[in-house]
């Protein structure tokens, strides 16, 4: 057991319980994305290259592109509020 | 308010049918009577409040309060189940086989043959290429059919009419609300950095799928990359720009194409006796581009196919279509 | 349990794999938000893939990619999982793009993401 696998898995899990106790979607989806990022570096690790090119295309990008649109689309994510009041980053509805 | 679908059933089967509060009530000219104080009709009602049997009394309490309830309840059992889960998994992993050892019972004389014999039977240095599309090539078709009934039921879920992506097209800039078709001013920096990244990406995942049979990568990844350069183009370049050169029916053509080219080379497999491991195809040189026989090919249409379906699920999310 | 404690610590890839489950599972259960959901099933998706990928590596060996025509077996891990897991990722990333469509369905129907708020609604519609 290296430092670093230990390191990169702690940090895979506190990502994903952070994404389970932030109240913005905005920044859960944003967690998600480095979430992605950190498990393509493990499947560099455990020897997977194949797994870590796919991973960081798709899971990294495609994936959470795809969230975001959905976020645009659903408009939980607005330009510029006009009042300032909070609205347009993301909080969960 | 908190419910899953199994209270939902039940606060249904409450609310429903005779166990509603209103059909146990008096007729008015009966009520009035009651309603005046009287020690006789204390006694009555007192008599009448308990007539009712429990399961009544408890249905008329279950649909006041029956979400409340249910709500902790859903939530101390899940996080029950949660834990029983975690537990269970927990224990067997303690006493699985070690992490990382060569006696693991996964390493067979499966993969043996494998990394042995992939060179000689397949032309691919990189094992895992060759097993995905020659090994186990019908399990790749498989996987590119699910990506074509992904993209296929996103199409039938968000696809806007074209009369009515017309009428809106391109005119309420103002308005974000109604941002189907609204396109920020895409800024300086975005743009400049996609004219030096999309290049690059499609360069990249070019060289991915070319060298699949070599090297890392293959058709999948390749064409995930490609495939975020077509999102990035579209988002930096704007949609009338990335439709110029990949609209509708260049996204109809390069996808069809694609999956019909690689279901006949899966089809030649099947003609061949499931295998294609015969020396009716050239294998080429193992290590460099040429090589693989015909996995090169195979690569090739799952790259655009798979770079398509990115783009096309990418733009139905933003505009309704391609 | 003293064995079992140093078991899950020898397996700890498998150990993270398993917790990052559970995570998901819970993350499924608990929250009402759509999107949270998905997010979850994502996270099981990915923790099914990190103790497949976990139980192929051998520790010392390479990647299987043959280098200087060296083709023995005792050489390079074992390329199984790593061809599961690559199938694997792709179809979920279709699974999931299928899910955000249907999302996108419901808030245009609902103009909500809450899972229980739906419920409701529907239910009201249907009688």
């Amino acid at each position: 057991m290296t430092s670093f696998d230990a390191i990169l898995l702690t940090f895979l899990i506190v990502c994903a319980i952070s994404v389970s106790i932030t109240r913005n979607l905005l920044a859960s989806i944003i967690i998600y994305m480095s979430f992605s990022l950190i498990m393509s570096v493990i499947w560099l690790t455990l020897q997977a290259p194949d797994l870590a090119i796919t991973e960081a295309a798709v899971g990294a990008g495609v994936t959470s592109l795809l969230f975001f649109a959905t976020l645009k689309k659903i408009h939980v994510i607005r330009a510029e509020d006009k009042n300032g009041n909070g609205e347009g980053r993301g909080d969960e509805k | 308010m908190k419910s899953n679908g199994l209270l939902a059933a039940l606060v249904r089967f409450a609310e429903s049918g005779n166990f509603r509060e209103e059909n146990f009530t008096l007729p008015p000219a009966e009520k009035a009577r009651l309603d005046t104080d009287t020690p006789e009709n204390r006694w009555l009602a007192s008599a009448q409040h308990s007539e009712k049997p429990v399961s009544v009394r408890f249905a008329a309490w279950f649909s006041k309060k029956g979400m409340e309830v249910f709500d902790t309840l859903y939530r101390i059992i899940s996080v029950f189940i949660c834990c029983t889960l975690i537990g269970v998994l927990l224990s067997v992993v303690a006493f699985l086989p070690p992490f990382g050892s060569a006696g693991n019972p996964t390493v067979n004389e499966v993969v043996e043959r494998y990394v042995s014999r992939a060179i000689d039977e397949t032309g691919t240095t990189n094992a895992v290429a060759g097993m995905i599309s020659a090994y186990r090539g019908f399990d790749t078709l498989g996987e590119a059919h699910v990506l074509f009934v992904a993209a296929c039921s996103v199409i039938v879920l968000l696809r806007v009419d074209a009369d009515a992506r017309k009428k809106g097209r391109f005119i309420d800039l103002e308005h974000p609300g109604e941002d189907m078709d609204y396109e920020p001013n895409s800024d300086l920096v975005l743009r400049k950095a996609a004219k030096l990244l999309v290049p690059l990406a499609f360069i990249f995942g070019l060289y991915v799928i070319l060298n699949g049979t070599s090297s890392p990568g293959g058709g999948f990844s390749g064409g995930a990359l490609m495939g975020s350069g077509l999102i990035l183009t579209s988002v930096a370049f704007g949609f009338r720009r990335t439709e110029r050169f990949f609209g509708d029916e260049m996204y109809h053509l390069v996808k069809t194409a694609c999956l019909t080219a690689y279901a006949l080379l899966m089809a030649y497999f099947i003609y061949m006796g499931a295998n294609g491991f015969d020396d009716h195809v050239w294998l080429g040189i193992p290590g460099t581009i040429l090589s693989g026989g015909l996995i090169l090919p195979i690569n090739i249409a799952v790259g655009f196919e798979v770079a398509c379906t990115m783009y096309c699920f990418y733009a139905l999310f933003r505009k309704g279509g391609l | 349990m003293a064995e079992h404690l140093r078991g899950l610590f020898i397996n700890y890839y498998e150990t993270a794999a398993v917790i990052l489950f559970g995570i998901g599972f819970t993350t499924l259960l608990m929250h009402r938000n759509l999107l949270k959901k998905i997010i979850g099933f994502n996270f099981m998706d990915s923790g099914i893939y990190l103790y497949l990928a976990a139980k192929g590596y051998i520790a010392g060996r390479l990647a299987p990619i043959v280098a200087e025509g060296r083709t023995d077996p005792a050489r390079y891990i074992n390329p199984i999982p790593t061809g599961l897991v690559l199938t694997g990722i792709v179809v979920s990333v279709s699974v999931t793009a299928f899910l955000l469509a249907l999302t996108c369905r419901l808030y245009d129907r609902f103009h909500t993401l809450d899972m229980d708020e739906i419920t409701r609604l529907a239910r009201k519609e249907r009688v």
